[in-house]
């Protein structure tokens, strides 16, 4: 009656998903199993009359099982003994009766578990994305999408596994597993001494393997991130592979890795699976040892043969809770070491992210003073340098200066993606620091260099910059931006649905919606970093102009090369290697005839007029 | 199952081993069942018939049998795995080998993250099928009837007894089977969706933080979250029904049985072994009973997989090397034209992205393009190497249809920067290495030199052995662009393409690059695409695009005369040249 359990337990037959790129069950160590099951224990919390209930069901149905064979043998000696029928419906309805309770009893505990499980599950879920999203940029710097993704894909998963299928098998199993051992010696002295041969060779049998399997399937886990490394570039960045005829020799990099996964993963599923055929001819062993020592016992009046039945029935219900066991041992593993990884991140402390809602848009001036200002990526490399710079409420600060000069780095010390290690950055006189990050970041309108776009409609895309705008408010945006006109012979216009990364929009495009997003955010400062770079002069001059008219008496700090574009800004800022080298007017900087003058005139270079 | 079928002559180079595979199944089967019917013999014969020998010889018996029984066991399990291991390895490679050939107009459509889940989760859900089929799934079904057969002749009445529980066993595994394909599937979709804002949120979390959304993100998680959980508690409570269920079924044939076979016993048409033999042929037979239902759903589930890597096997590369193609010569002169040449993307209904372009480029010339963004100008060049096809028209080098050569030959001699950088993670050196692995390190030093990127590459931490993070992240906007310019310069192309790379360099270090690769570009044809005026200005040929159609084209004093297009794009960024001239003098 349990070789149905056996059938979940089976690695044949784990109902794995496919979440995240290759997933394999990780059999692997927690380093620290007690902290990782402590920290796992309040998501089931609140379910604590439910979780008794599941252990009580558990309870009714292992007994159930137990008692089941018992009923048979006694059966059997009763007829051939008696050969009458006078007992036999009274206990074949009792047996029934037994059966059925246990049934039932295992669907319910069955039902209730999912249930537990899985919103417990749910929660952790949902704490390990809300706290993934108040970690620090740096966080997401130093980790690829690929790894931050398979905490919540693989990991949870790992966890998910042991307790939706696991946990009920493990109590049932141990159960059952004790049960019988019991029931055996009560029942039958020398015939259970054939058990106590069987379970010591089991569990080293189990252990052995589990030992080689661990190596195995660290070994696979390993080639199959190398695989998956190839693969993911090769897939990525397959446009620069095919221009640059990278072709064969990408492809023998995938073939070399493709076959060592193929050699660990034989190596180690034939150990994996090698646990299935041994156990159950450990099964056989242990019914025909019974049924030899039964024997001799019979002839010798000292058993039944109602009671061989019995232990024959028992012999073949011992061997899954065993089987089982060694499986589960690998899942509750995996799960701990997986609990121990979420716990690292959810650990990891995030920026606050409280906000007192204080502050107004309306309310700021929109002063933002640089003072003394220092930074580095690195210690020991400064890329921002006692930097200092203020801006009054309401102007137009043009941030130029060669490439690498830190200019984006200002901007991700502004919106504090980064924070300053010396000196300060004020907001009408506040630090920065001591205004709460959403509150900021509310107040800005940000443009970012690498443009972001998500997979939905264009129109979805543009309301990002304000949940509750209208679609009038959103095409009005579009037209700020100058992409309504294109945006309307798209397919379906403000409707299109975005390919990933807005394959199917030109890059000019893709900045102009990224434009249009920050404009309905309608911020008090806005920050552009080399917003319209991919766009045609004409076109951005006329967003320009939309921009001014719309930025008056805000704030705002423009990044661009194409210096026509910041000819009208209040003050110009020019930065080399972190550090203010010049700062004016765009006349008086032109008059002034140092490295401005000089980056101007480069615009010239080679033409003759 | 058609689509499983076509994957079927991936199979065929092992069907050997899986033959074996299944005998040694068989094998292994057989003494499995012969192990009940000996129970049985030591008992009626031994025990009833007070027989110590018999007790003793069937008793090794067993024991032999149970140990031939293992070794076929391992045997079966060692082949099975190998033949689905490679099975798995073959379809991936198939799969990888296909996204090779693509071209840039499949790309569009495909999604990476899709692909990824094609290659690795989907080849091993067929392997499994494989593996479980050589395995415990044909293994399951044979036990099932072999049971069946001994029961029918341990006792035939009992064996009629039960049939009627049987129908029921049966009726219930047809429903739970089909149930279960179509709920894994909508759970699987739910799971994508979950995936997706996953992965959103961390690709795009600079924007989600720029826009303080963080709490539209959880409520959007949320959703998905609820969703998924919600389908998930539904197929694990369908689960844990369907195993009690069955196995009510099953002990209710038991209590049958022992009502029955008592009665039968006591009659004397069955002997005592015969009853006990009977119920573990019963509980043999109805185990794998659970497997069998699990196996319903690895079967729908690796037809599901089997139409999505069919999907990608099926698909046709939208550009093909003629059968009768021929390389492009070595020699030819980097001459290049484009007539009445009409293109639109797959997909897109509205009118031509590119519409009658006639152009002629020179051997050495250098020719820019300008226009307004969307114009087709990416397009454009993306037509010369021919990662699209024209829809009208042609495209010539030196004469030859680009759609008649052969495209690595045509590649070889033609190197693009592309308008969107994407680098490798890996040093600095190897991505400027990458289109030509057996540069010197000289020869890559001299491509830095010329993309101006030789002296912030000695700035970094390591010079040219510094790691680049996954999709540059640690470098800047202008950084990444250098390093793609070196990376193409050091492939020594006859045909360079530039689509706006320098878009993020400052206009000095731009002007550099510009009068480096003057020198660099002797006798080689460039064709660039660019937004400033300054970066043209060098430029042999100017070509104005707008909408799709050339509007003007020459040099730069001949359009600024003729063309007003192109005067007002020099307005828009020139327009007080002159009063810079002034001061200068
Ligand atoms: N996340 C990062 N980790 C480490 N170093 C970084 C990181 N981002 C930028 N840098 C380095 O900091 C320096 C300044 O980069 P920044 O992006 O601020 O330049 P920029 O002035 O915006 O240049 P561009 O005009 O090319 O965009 C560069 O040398 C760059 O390599
Ligand atoms: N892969 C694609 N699928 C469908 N439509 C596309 C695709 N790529 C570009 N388009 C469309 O084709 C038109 C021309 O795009 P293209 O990229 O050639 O413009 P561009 O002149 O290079 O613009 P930019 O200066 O902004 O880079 C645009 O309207 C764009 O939306
Ligand atoms: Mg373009």
């Amino acid at each position: 009656m349990s070789e149905r359990r056996s059938a979940q337990a089976n690695p044949d037959f784990r109902l794995r998903m496919s979440r995240g790129p290759m997933a394999v069950s990780r059999i692997e160590k927690a380093r620290h199993p007690r902290h990782a099951i402590r920290r796992l224990l309040p998501y089931f919390g609140g379910h604590g009359w439910l979780l008794m209930g599941v252990v009580l069901l558990v309870l009714i149905y292992t007994l159930c099982g137990l008692t089941a064979p018992i009923l048979i043998g006694k059966t059997i000696d009763e007829v051939i003994q008696t050969r009458s029928l006078h007992n036999l419906p009274r206990w074949a309805l009792l047996m029934l009766g037994v059966f059925l309770v246990g049934n039932l009893a295992e669907a319910a505990s069955g039902w209730l578990m999912a249930a537990i499980s899985q919103r417990a599950l749910q929660k952790l879920r949902r704490d390990l994305f809300e706290h993934l999203q108040t970690l620090p940029i740096s966080f997401f710097d130093s980790h690829t999408v690929g790894e931050v993704m398979s905490r919540l894909t693989n990991d949870v998963d790992a966890i998910n596994q042991a307790v939706s299928q696991n946990l009920v098998s493990l109590l049932a199993s141990t159960l059952s597993l004790g049960g019988i051992l019991i029931a055996m010696f009560v029942l039958n002295l020398w015939l259970a001494l054939a058990a106590v041969v069987v379970v010591p060779l089991m569990f080293w049998f189990t252990d052995f393997i589990a030992r080689y399997t661990r190596k195995g399937f660290r070994e696979l886990q390993s080639s199959l991130g190398k695989l998956n490394g190839v693969m993911e570039e090769a897939i990525s960045g397959l446009r620069v592979v095919k221009a640059f005829r990278r072709n064969e020799s990408v492809l023998q990099n995938f073939r070399q890795e493709n076959q060592a996964v193929y050699r660990a993963a034989v190596a180690a599923n034939s150990y994996a699976l090698l646990l299935m055929p041994l156990t159950n001819q450990l099964g056989n062993l242990f019914v025909i040892a019974i049924a030899g020592l039964g024997g001799w016992l019979a002839l010798h009046q000292l058993v039944s043969v109602g009671m061989i039945a019995t232990f024959i029935s028992y012999a073949r219900n011992f061997i899954n809770p065993l089987r089982q066991l060694a499986n589960l041992y690998n899942a509750i593993q995996a799960a701990l070491a997986g609990a121990e990884r979420v716990f690292e991140v959810i650990d990891i402390p995030s920026e606050e992210t409280q906000s007192n809602g204080n502050l107004r848009v309306s309310e700021v001036r929109g002063e933002v003073t640089f003072r003394n200002v220092s930074f580095g990526y690195h210690p020991q490399k400064r890329v921002i340098k006692n930097f200092s710079l203020e801006a009054k409420a309401g102007q137009t600060i043009a941030l130029v200066g060669p490439t690498g000069a830190g200019k984006t780095t200002l901007v991700n010390l502004l919106s504090r993606f980064y924070e300053v290690d010396e000196g300060c950055i004020c907001l009408d006189g506040r630090d920065l620091r001591q205004i709460p990050k959403p509150e900021l970041r509310r107040l800005l309108g940000i443009v970012l260099q690498d443009t972001f776009l998500f997979s939905t409609t264009v129109m979805e895309n543009i309301r990002y910059g304000r949940l509750d705008a209208s679609d009038d408010e959103v095409i009005q945006a579009a037209i700020l931006a100058e992409a309504d006109p294109f945006i309307r012979r798209l397919p379906h216009g403000y409707q299109t649905l975005l390919s990933e990364r807005a394959s199917n929009l030109s890059q000019g495009q893709r900045q102009m919606i990224a434009i249009a997003r920050a404009i309905l955010a309608d911020p008090a400062i806005l920050i552009l970093d080399e917003a319209t770079s991919s766009v045609d002069t004409r076109t951005e001059a006329r967003i320009q102009k939309a921009l001014l008219r719309l930025m008056q008496g805000r704030t705002s700090f423009v990044i661009a090369h194409r210096l026509r574009t910041i000819r009208d800004a209040d003050v110009v800022v020019v930065i080399r290697d972190g550090e203010i080298v010049e700062m004016g007017k765009h006349q008086e900087l032109l008059s002034r005839q140092g490295f401005y003058h000089h980056l101007y005139l480069s615009q010239f270079k080679g033409e003759a007029i | 199952m058609k689509h499983l079928i076509k994957l079927l002559p991936f199979l065929k180079p092992y069907w050997k081993k899986s033959l074996l595979s299944l005998l040694l199944l068989v094998v292994v089967v057989l003494l499995d069942l012969t192990i009940p019917r000996l129970v049985q013999r030591i008992i009626d014969q031994g025990i009833l018939a007070n027989d110590l020998s018999e007790v003793y010889r069937t008793f090794f018996l067993m024991l032999g049998i149970s140990a031939l029984d293992t070794l076929f066991a391992i045997g079966n399990n060692n082949t099975s795995v190998q033949v689905g291991e490679s099975l798995a390895r073959d379809l991936r490679e198939a799969l990888f080998v296909k996204m090779q050939s693509f071209s840039f107009g499949n790309l569009d459509r495909l999604q990476t993250g899709q692909w990824m889940v094609r290659l690795a989760s989907d080849t091993s859900v067929v392997q499994r099928l494989v593996q479980i089929t050589l395995r415990i799934g044909t293994r399951a079904p044979l036990i099932m009837l072999g049971s069946v057969i001994l029961m029918y002749r341990t006792s035939r009445s009992l064996a009629i007894l039960i049939s009627p529980l049987m129908l029921v066993a049966i009726v219930l595994i047809v429903f739970f089977a089909s149930r279960m394909g179509p709920l894994f599937l909508t759970l699987q979709q739910k799971l994508d969706r979950l995936n997706t804002v996953l992965q959103e949120n961390i690709a795009g979390v600079r924007v989600v933080k720029a826009f303080v959304r963080a709490e539209h993100e959880a409520k959007r998680f949320a959703v998905t979250n609820e969703d998924y959980t919600e389908r998930n508690i539904r197929v694990m409570q369908f689960l844990s029904t369907m195993g009690p269920s069955l196995s009510a079924c099953l002990n209710a044939a038991i209590v049958v049985v022992i009502w029955g076979g008592g009665v039968q016993t006591v009659g004397g048409q069955v002997t005592p072994g015969q009853l006990v033999a009977f119920i573990n042929y019963l509980q043999t037979a109805m185990g794998p009973l659970l497997i069998m239902v699990n196996l319903a759903n690895v079967w729908a589930a690796a037809m599901a997989s089997a139409e999505r890597v069919n999907e990608i096997l099926d698909q046709q590369p939208e550009v093909l090397d003629e059968p009768q193609a021929k390389p492009l010569p070595a020699e030819a002169q980097p001459r290049i034209s484009f007539r009445g040449v009409r293109f639109r993307y797959n997909g897109s209904n509205d009118g031509m992205v590119l519409d009658g372009i006639d152009l002629d480029i020179e051997a050495g010339q250098t020719v820019a393009i300008l226009g307004a963004t969307g114009a087709g100008k990416t397009t454009l060049l993306h037509l010369i190497p021919r990662f699209y096809d024209v829809c009208e028209g042609s495209v010539r080098i030196d004469g030859y249809d680009v759609r008649e050569l052969q495209q690595d030959s045509l590649l070889k001699q033609i190197a693009i920067v592309p308008q969107e950088t994407i680098l490798f993670s890996g040093t600095v050196r190897e991505n400027i290495r990458y289109g030509r692995p057996q540069a010197s390190d000289e020869e890559v030093v001299m491509a830095a030199k010329i993309a101006q990127a030789h002296d912030f590459i000695l700035e970094l931490p390591q010079g040219y052995d510094t790691h680049v993070e996954e999709r540059g992240v640690n470098l800047s906007g202008g950084q990444k662009q250098r390093l793609a310019i070196a990376r193409a310069l050091l492939t020594r192309p006859s045909i360079l393409l530039l689509d706006d790379s320098t878009s993020s360099v400052d206009v000095e270090t731009e002007a550099k690059i510009q009068s480096g690769l003057r020198q660099w570009l002797k006798n080689r044809t460039c064709v660039m695409v660019a937004q400033r005026i300054s970066t043209v200005l060098g430029a042999d040929k100017i070509v104005v695009l707008e909408q799709g159609k050339i509007v003007a084209e020459g040099s730069h004093r001949e359009l600024l005369q003729n063309s007003p297009v192109y005067q007002e794009i020099y307005a828009s960024q020139l327009g007080d040249a002159q009063e810079v001239e002034i001061q200068h003098v």
